[in-house]
């Protein structure tokens, strides 16, 4: 079984968000950075389903040298190895072209990330990457056993959830409840240390969009309180005040 | 040149957020000067579909195909390929939602298109095709140019207002579609299949009550779902309610589960921690209840009540019966 799992590192989910550079790049001062708690759910599936077949696990991740920190703790948690393609990605068509080319390069029964990333929200790599690489591609997935050659999923679907059984390999978005997110022990964290980081250039890929410019939504305007005891009152303003009734 | 437009169907119905889709498309098709042409896969009669044309559809593309029925991102998005390919297609729009982005992401692989996924606004197009899409779980906006010839957008909900939209077209024309289907996108066997019985879904929802640990235990639910019933809303809940299984996991709202944009969001003793306000600031109208005046959620809110949600929700519930 041999696993790959691709991890971004964002911005912690309490981080106050702001732009500099004329609203071009993100601030990063004071932000806490984290792996993508979608794909530490990918990461914790992954170390588990690795650990029980005696496979392999290789941690990916395509982004600049501060995310290191994030890696490290990927491999303390049971990464065997990781990869860092070396590029700030401009966009998911990008980051996809890269991640399908270092998994063309191995033989990966699983290629398993998070839903989304919690800073783009697109949702859309782990699908990008499966057409790229011509092999399924499903998501959000909740639950991911494997028997032999075959991996049974628990799919979330509008309003409920779906099972389906389909042969490997495959590419997965994951979310809770496959796994808890582990949490290094000290042993991984030395073990970590040690352990292959190796740093890859980018291979080229035609740009799809040009670089992105940022913006805050507009404040909210004041809370409108309504006392307790004339709480009924609160269905008519929502009618002709709101008009949302 | 045309604008294709994916619709998801429920039971036969073109979906809510899909008909948006639609009159997005069509207000595209409209600043680029082609024609919308509705991809509908799956059973439907054509009475179902003609309805696009009110929203600004030219036609509806229908593939019925007995291999479409259950969804199959996989087979959809070839289908999806081959519909933009016959029609000249050069933006292909779909609404966002998992099989949105599934079908989106593999399409534009295939075309080779960039892709941009949770679209909030039109696209501006004088000098370059750019579009606005919500970041950070709704803490930003990005503005994004997309320069391939190609272009997929996934648009969230309520990125265009449907009266704005000025629904003036006439029922469209129905064609039936055949697109080629592949083995390769039938690998995988259905086990099994299981659909929560309430008909309203949270990402289609209207109006949502949501319920967090304030409500205090499972047993004390029915109030929340009595004021839902009273105003046709789905309900929901916040991550450690549903953690706790007091409620199912396909109704847990936020930044790890699912988001949300209704007219109307209603919060019952939630607090309003920033994981929860990102799955919910979509919304155009937030309503607080909780007892204590301190609660986050108040800050992100339009209308705000300080007390206790037991005896708030009934009197809410009693007005709400009397709208009618
Ligand atoms: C990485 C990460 C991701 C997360 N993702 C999510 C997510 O997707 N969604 C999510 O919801 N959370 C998420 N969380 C958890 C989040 O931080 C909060 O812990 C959670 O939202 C709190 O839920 P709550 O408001 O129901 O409970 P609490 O914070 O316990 O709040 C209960 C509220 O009820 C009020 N209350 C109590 N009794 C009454 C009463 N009788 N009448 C009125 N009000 C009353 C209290 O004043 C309080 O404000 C995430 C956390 C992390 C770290």
């Amino acid at each position: 079984m041999k696993i790959l799992v691709c991890i971004t590192n964002v911005p912690d989910t309490t981080a106050r968000i702001s732009f500099t550079d004329n609203d071009t790049k993100l601030n990063k001062n004071g932000v806490q950075f984290i792996i993508g708690p979608y794909d530490d759910y990918a990461l914790a599936r992954g170390v588990e389903l690795k650990e029980q077949y005696s496979g392999s696990l290789t941690v990916l991740h395509i982004g600049e040298a501060d995310a290191e920190p994030q890696i490290r703790k990927a491999l303390a948690i049971g990464a065997d190895d990781a990869i860092r393609v070396n590029a700030e990605p401009q966009d998911s068509y990008f980051a996809a072209a890269q991640i399908a080319h270092i998994a063309s390069q191995g033989t990966y029964d699983l290629i398993l990330m998070g839903r989304e990333s919690i800073d783009y929200n697109s949702g859309v790599v782990h699908g990008l990457v499966g057409e790229m690489l011509g092999i399924p591609s499903y998501s959000p997935v909740m639950k991911l056993d494997i028997d032999g050659n075959n991996a049974t999923i628990t799919r979330e679907i509008d309003g409920g959830k779906e099972v389906l059984k389909a042969p490997l390999p495959l590419v997965l978005g994951c979310q809770e409840p496959i796994a808890e997110w582990k949490i290094p022990n000290m042993r991984g964290i030395m073990t970590a240390r040690t352990k292959p980081l190796n740093v890859v250039e980018p291979v080229s890929v035609d740009d799809m969009t040009a670089p992105q410019t940022y913006k805050l939504p507009a404040p909210k305007g004041a809370c409108r309180m309504i006392p307790a005891s004339e709480a009924e009152t609160l269905i008519k303003l929502l009618q002709t005040e709101a008009k949302v009734l | 040149m045309s604008v294709l437009i994916y619709v998801e169907l429920d039971n036969g119905s073109i979906k809510k957020t899909s008909l948006e889709a639609v009159a997005y498309g069509a207000k595209v098709a409209e600043k680029t000067g082609g024609q919308a042409v509705v991809l509908a896969l799956g059973k439907a009669e054509n009475t179902a579909l003609e309805i696009a044309g009110q929203y600004g559809a030219a036609k509806v593309l229908h593939a019925a195909a007995a291999e479409l029925e259950h969804e199959n991102s996989l087979a959809y998005a070839n289908a999806l390929v081959q519909a933009a390919t016959q029609e000249g297609s050069k933006i292909i729009i779909l609404s966002k939602s998992g099989l949105g982005d599934a079908m989106a992401a593999r399409a534009a692989a295939k075309l080779k298109a960039g892709i941009v996924s949770g679209v909030t606004a039109l696209p501006e197009t004088d000098g370059g095709f750019k579009v606005t899409r919500s970041i950070f779980t709704g803490k930003a906006f990005a503005t994004t140019e997309i320069r391939s010839d190609i272009k997929v957008l996934v648009v969230r909900k309520n990125a265009i207002e449907l009266d704005e939209a000025g629904l003036t077209g006439g029922n469209a024309a129905v064609e039936a579609f055949q697109p080629t289907l592949r083995d390769s996108d039938f690998t995988a066997s259905v086990v099994s299949v299981e659909k929560a019985d309430s008909e309203l879904s949270l990402t289609e929802a209207e109006i949502i009550v949501s319920g967090g640990r304030g409500m205090k235990g499972p047993e004390h639910w029915q109030p929340l779902i009595d004021l839902a019933k009273a105003l046709g809303a789905a309900t929901g809940c916040s991550k450690p309610v549903s953690d706790l299984d007091w409620r199912p996991h396909h109704e847990h709202i936020g930044q790890t589960g699912i988001k949300v944009a209704p007219s109307l969001y209603i919060a019952c003793g939630i607090s309003g921690a920033i994981q929860h306000l990102a799955g919910v600031n979509g919304s155009k109208c937030i309503v607080v209840i909780n007892k204590d005046p301190e609660a986050p959620f108040f800050k992100a809110a339009d209308y705000g009540i300080v007390g206790d949600v037991f005896e708030i929700l009934p009197k809410l519930t009693e007005a709400a019966k009397s709208l009618k």
